[in-house]
């Protein structure tokens, strides 16, 4: 007979098993249930060997300060862009050609935290011609030209801190915009923090965006200090007129996550840019002293050159009435979306109980009747009542942004139910939900913000990926999460990490830009100062303690590849030029004990090293990419000798080069003689 | 000659003229990194690349395996044939205004000579450049391999499909040449029934009527 305690211990161990049963169960029910794929999901985005994507998307690299290129629907990365922060991948900010485009009024940054990629539209429609994208801690913005994948130009905002409102663009993308996240002091000025309610503003800057190599800021409306947080265009009937949305108009200076939490409705900002155009064209802007940088890749050179900025036109809205109204909006609304029709403005009330929608049709009658909540800092506070069209009701918990298909329904993200919600426009009814793991911030549909949505898929943009894919340690990858949207419910299909973390997409259909594509750069429009277009223009030279070498890579050598009159204290340039003129032959330098990184060299492109040695010695390069069959012996040798040295400065000449020297002075020799034939002879 | 025989002479003329345009041959190469291929044009006065940068690229991947560099200026025949074919431009233009039979003859017989002269020519450049190869600077060396490409159809050179065959100028001569030979047959035949006016021109064969077994399986 057992006795209680061992009936006690059974029991418990029965207790025990059955729970960890349990709990096995409920685990694998978990992975189970979250395995919401649909049956022919993986037809859905398979792309067989050798086809192609139908969408190129690009995602912001958040805190990694670049963008990931990825195919649609397969997920698969295509292309990393680097773009605010150094890549030593590519010599992106290492090598002297691309070094300016770092530079900022606060000196070379290496990193930066990129936020929000946006097409350039054309009617309101991406166009395929540039990607903008903004960095948010120094607050700039980049322009990539959608020819090459390259980042051309780089501009710094003055009087900003988080450029997070940014880089959305107008429908004709004269405009893209960059609003202060951060409210701060104008122009540094060293006050205390305390004195936030007098002395720290907002900016709103218009960055004329639709001159490639010519960004510059066209004006900033001065703004009351609260922190702007997303804006978007309007378009067709509210075209001209931009939105943004404001947190903390409680203007708590610290703890924010609780102080600035306080209000109940915050506010949207409606600017009508056309408006601030007059006021400035009627000199009502005032130029102000400002420090910033503008740089620009010349597209011939492929070098960078960065100009300093040295003031800026500044609008204060009160000398400007009819530039700004306020439109109270429900509960520290992060995004802010403008349907393709362009009448509905949706805000994400990240603390609100439902999604409120601003109707413009509604707005501007309000404006013309003056239906008034009073003013803030001379702006005018429309009614609430007066602007709004409706309100989603039971969305979830924490909406974000939302996204459009083009055929009356809207796509809402929930951060904290960790789903996506379908709803319909004008009727405001929930119609389905997808949950997403986890913690979803923006989704896309493929211009799923412009007039014309291609409303075939979403993509969720994860923040958590916890259990999602093998565990790799305490730091996991983020996600996308590709979901069918074509029909009346949602169908997950695909599910993929990220290469960083995933704020903002955008995404077109391949055509508009594939077939666009540069293949190499043109030897012959190569205008780089160190420049060879033959492997006889190679060299080495010296002035002072200043040593440039002219190097041609070319499958599978360097000419010259011996190169000796390197002396310690020297400082040395490798002026590398890829000469060859043919499609995905990169070639690669690297040189022992360089401190900072390789160069990678696109066809008919040069790049330059800098190489201080540190000791005497014979230090082999070689090509970094594997170009050909022979790319391991695509090598040479420096020589550096003692200061003082009287090895002299030497670099060999490769055959073919004495080739092309031997044929130039037989031209010559050919010229000099043709010059004493009669003339009228044609060649 | 007849008129036709005359229309037909004077059009292989200006087929033949559209030489100083477009293309005698095509050479096409493609290899498993070169899916978008390479390739080369060979005009009466010049060698050119498919697209602007691929004949420096077909030299440039030759340079492994020490074939000279194809260069038209170091190809004495593309200064030549230019005024070869203004000779049969020309001479075919004449034939027609004069309507010489004779001279009919002579020209479709030139003709063919200069087109089996080019052809052989054409061989012996492509078996010059495979086989007088620079083995001192060739990288990539097989012993007993050859890099002439064909002169037509398909042929593997080591990771390269080269194939050769005859481009639209080159096709335009064909016909011309095709033109110039039923001229000849034209007036070889209205001469012979103009001698024998009696006899009656044979009838034209009959095809053989098709066999009902192959039909049903073709």
């Amino acid at each position: 007979m057992t006795t209680p305690k061992h009936l006690r211990t059974l029991l418990l161990g029965a207790a025990t098993c059955a729970a960890a049963g349990l709990a096995f169960y409920a685990c694998s029910a978990t992975t189970g249930g979250a395995n919401l794929a649909s049956g022919d999901a993986a037809s859905k985005v398979y792309v067989p060997p050798g086809q192609y994507d139908q969408y190129y998307a690009f995602l912001s690299g958040g805190y990694n300060g670049q963008i990931g290129v990825y195919g649609l629907p397969s997920g698969r990365l295509l292309k990393f862009v680097s773009v605010f922060s150094q890549n030593p991948e590519t010599g992106w900010g290492y090598n002297e050609e691309t070094k300016p485009m770092l530079q900022t009024s606060f000196g070379s940054i290496p990193w930066d935290d990129t936020h929000h990629p946006e097409l350039s539209q054309t009617d309101g429609v991406p166009d395929g011609r540039w990607l903008f994208i903004n960095a948010n801690n120094t607050p700039r913005v980049a322009r990539v030209d959608l020819t090459t994948f390259e980042t051309t130009e780089i501009l710094q905002i003055p009087n900003s801190a988080g450029g997070h409102a940014s880089p959305f663009t107008t429908p004709d993308t004269k405009y893209i915009v960059s609003a202060t996240r951060f409210s701060v002091p104008m122009h540094n000025a060293d006050v205390a923090i305390s004195s936030y309610k007098q002395n720290f503003k907002g900016t709103v800057s218009f960055i004329r965006a639709d001159q490639p190599g010519r960004m510059d800021i066209a004006f900033q409306i001065l703004m009351p200090g609260y922190n702007y947080d997303l804006g978007h265009a309007g378009k067709g009937p509210s075209d001209g007129w931009f939105f943004f949305t404001t947190y903390n108009t409680e203007q708590a200076y610290e703890k924010l996550e609780l102080n600035a939490s306080q209000n109940d409705k915050d506010f949207m900002a409606a600017v009508n840019y056309r408006a601030a155009e007059q006021c400035i064209a009627q000199g009502k802007g005032k130029s102000v002293p400002a420090d910033y940088f503008h740089n620009v890749v010349d597209e011939k050179s492929h070098q960078a050159r960065s100009e300093r900025k040295t003031s800026v036109t500044t609008l204060d809205p009160t000398a400007c009435p009819g530039v700004v109204y306020f439109l109270p909006t429900p509960k520290s609304p992060h995004g802010v979306d403008v349907d393709p029709s362009g009448e509905y403005m949706v805000a994400g009330g990240k603390l609100a109980t439902v999604i409120p929608v601003h109707s413009f049709t509604k707005m501007q009658k309000a404006i013309a009747d003056k239906a008034f909540d009073g003013e803030e800092y001379g702006i005018p506070v429309l009614k609430y009542g007066a602007t709004i069209a409706g309100e989603v009701q039971k969305p979830g918990l924490g909406p974000l942004h939302t996204e459009f298909d083009g055929k009356g329904n809207a796509y809402t993200s929930m951060f904290i139910s960790s789903e996506i919600v379908k709803w319909k426009l004008g009727t405001w009814e929930v119609l389905d939900r997808m949950p997403v793991y986890y913690s979803v911030g923006h989704l896309m549909i493929p211009g799923g913000d412009s007039k014309k949505p291609w409303g075939q898929y979403v993509l969720s943009l994860n923040k958590i990926t916890k259990d999602r894919y093998l565990p790799t340690g305490p730091e996991l990858s983020q996600s996308a999460q590709l979901i069918d949207i074509s029909g009346n419910k949602m169908k997950m299909l695909l599910d993929f990490p990220t290469i960083g973390e995933p704020h903002y997409a955008q995404a077109l259909p391949a055509e508009l830009i594939r077939n666009k594509q540069v293949k190499f750069y043109r030897l012959a429009e190569n205008s780089h100062p160190s420049v060879v277009k033959a492997e006889s223009e190679g060299g080495i030279t010296r002035s002072g303690k200043r040593v440039d070498i002219k190097m041609a890579a070319i499958r599978s050598h360097f000419a010259p590849d011996n190169l000796e009159g390197v002396q310690l204290g020297d400082t040395v340039y490798f002026h590398v030029t890829n000469i060859e003129q043919d499609w995905d032959i990169v070639h690669g330098f690297a040189v022992q004990g360089a401190e900072n990184a390789e160069l990678i060299m696109a066809p008919g492109a040069t790049r330059t090293l800098k190489w201080v040695p540190k000791a005497t010695g014979v230090y082999p390069f070689y090509c970094t990419d594997f170009c050909s069959a022979l790319h391991q012996e695509m090598q040479g040798y420096v020589r550096v000798s003692p200061a003082g040295s009287n090895v002299a400065l030497m670099a060999n000449v490769s055959r073919k080069a004495q080739a092309q020297m031997a044929s130039a002075a037989a031209n010559r020799k050919d010229d000099s003689h043709e010059q004493h034939k009669p003339a009228g002879k044609e060649r | 000659m007849t008129r036709l025989s005359r229309l037909l002479v004077g059009t292989a003329a200006l087929l033949l003229a559209l030489l100083y345009v477009l293309p005698l041959w095509h050479v096409r190469l493609v290899a498993p990194q070169y899916p978008e291929g390479l390739g080369m044009h060979i005009h009466i006065a010049s060698v050119q690349g498919a697209t602007e940068t691929d004949l420096n690229n077909i030299n440039n991947l030759n340079h492994y395996i020490g074939m000279q560099r194809i260069e038209s200026d170091a190809i004495p025949e593309l200064k030549i044939m230019p005024w070869l074919v203004g000779a049969l431009v020309a001479g075919g233009l004449l034939v027609a205004a004069v309507a010489k039979r004779r001279m009919l003859y002579a020209w479709t017989g030139g003709f063919a000579v200069l087109g089996v002269a080019g052809l052989v020519d054409f061989w012996r450049w492509e078996y010059d450049y495979g086989h007088n190869l620079d083995l001192e600077a060739a990288i990539i060396k097989i012993p007993g391999m050859s890099y002439q490409p064909p002169l037509i159809g398909s042929k593997q050179l080591l990771n390269f499909t080269a194939t050769s065959w005859p481009a639209s100028g080159g096709i335009a001569a064909g016909l011309a040449f095709a033109l110039g030979v039923v001229a000849v047959v034209l007036t070889v035949r209205a001469r012979r029934a103009e001698r024998s006016p009696c006899i009656p021109a044979p009838a034209a064969p009959t095809m053989p009527t098709a066999d009902p077994l192959f039909a049903r399986t073709a």
